[in-house]
């Protein structure tokens, strides 16, 4: 499955267009991760277990926009975007849709 | 004298974390900058650019979307800055570092994760702000930015110098 942020997969050529897909998940941190990352905030500097949740939670985002878009008969995903936001306190959606084509 | 200190601990505490956040603080946004000076440096062959770039077809063996995120807090005392600077308005200097620290490390990792690539095209970034619990009184202690694009690995040589027909 290609995937890209621009218009079309470079070298390729789009023959079939299914239409938009999307993939999002909402995650929230343990209480520890949260416990740690407030003593964090003391001093500065990265949050690396923040880091990683939101790294996985996209990660997963665009899994099952990829999911949707082979269920649709496509082979690649194109002009794809990002969202972020907070839902709820301490959870946050991480959103990701596209174009799905297919090309050859 | 213990008296003193029993009903002044509210203030000892505040001027304790605010000690803290200062001089650990500092020396963490310092370590930070050298260090993405250093990698800033070795990765200057590798281009992000936001423009969509048309490279001839012959040339292009693939292609793949690259993200890079990076968490960054922000540390006591500066949060107690900004607050301050709240009442008088104007330039919040230390979150303006804590941005654009996080902005140059979310653009380092995505750099990083597209090895041997040429240039990395239509590059986006967001930025959220995260931990509301992590932060009480509704201030913004860490933001969240992550960059994206689409990485072109060409056939010639991926270590090539040359400058790219845009």
């Amino acid at each position: 499955m290609y995937i890209t942020n621009i218009e079309t997969i470079p070298g390729k050529t789009i023959v079939e267009h299914y239409g938009l897909v999307q993939g999002s998940t909402v995650r929230a941190k343990h209480i520890g991760r949260d416990f740690m990352a407030s003593l964090k905030n003391l001093v500065g500097g990265e949050l690396k277990g923040y880091t990683e949740l939101l790294g996985d939670a996209r990660k997963e985002a665009v899994e099952r926009m990829k999911a949707q878009a082979s269920q649709l008969g496509a082979n690649a995903v194109v002009n794809v975007r990002f969202a972020t936001s907070s839902v709820a306190q301490g959870a946050a959606e991480l959103f990701a849709y596209g174009t799905a084509v297919r090309v050859e | 004298m213990i008296e003193l200190i029993m009903q002044n601990v509210g203030l000892l505490t505040l001027l304790f974390l605010v000690t803290l956040g200062y001089t650990v603080g500092t020396l963490v946004e310092k370590r930070h900058y050298r260090s993405l000076m250093k990698r800033e440096q070795a990765l200057l062959t590798l281009p992000a650019v936001t423009i969509k770039h048309d490279q001839s077809v012959d040339e292009i063996r693939g292609s793949m979307m690259v993200s890079g995120s990076a968490v960054i807090s922000i540390d006591y005392f500066k949060r107690f800055l900004a607050r301050l600077r709240n009442i008088f308005g104007g330039r919040v200097k230390s979150y303006e570092t804590l941005v654009d620290r996080s902005r140059r490390e979310a653009i380092l990792r995505m750099k990083a994760s597209a090895p041997g690539a040429a240039i990395i095209v239509n590059m986006r970034l967001e930025t959220a702000a995260i931990g509301n619990s992590a932060n009480q009184k509704r201030m913004i202690g860490s933001v969240e930015t992550l960059a994206y694009g689409t990485a072109i690995w060409l056939r010639t040589s991926p270590t090539s110098e040359a400058p790219l027909k845009i």
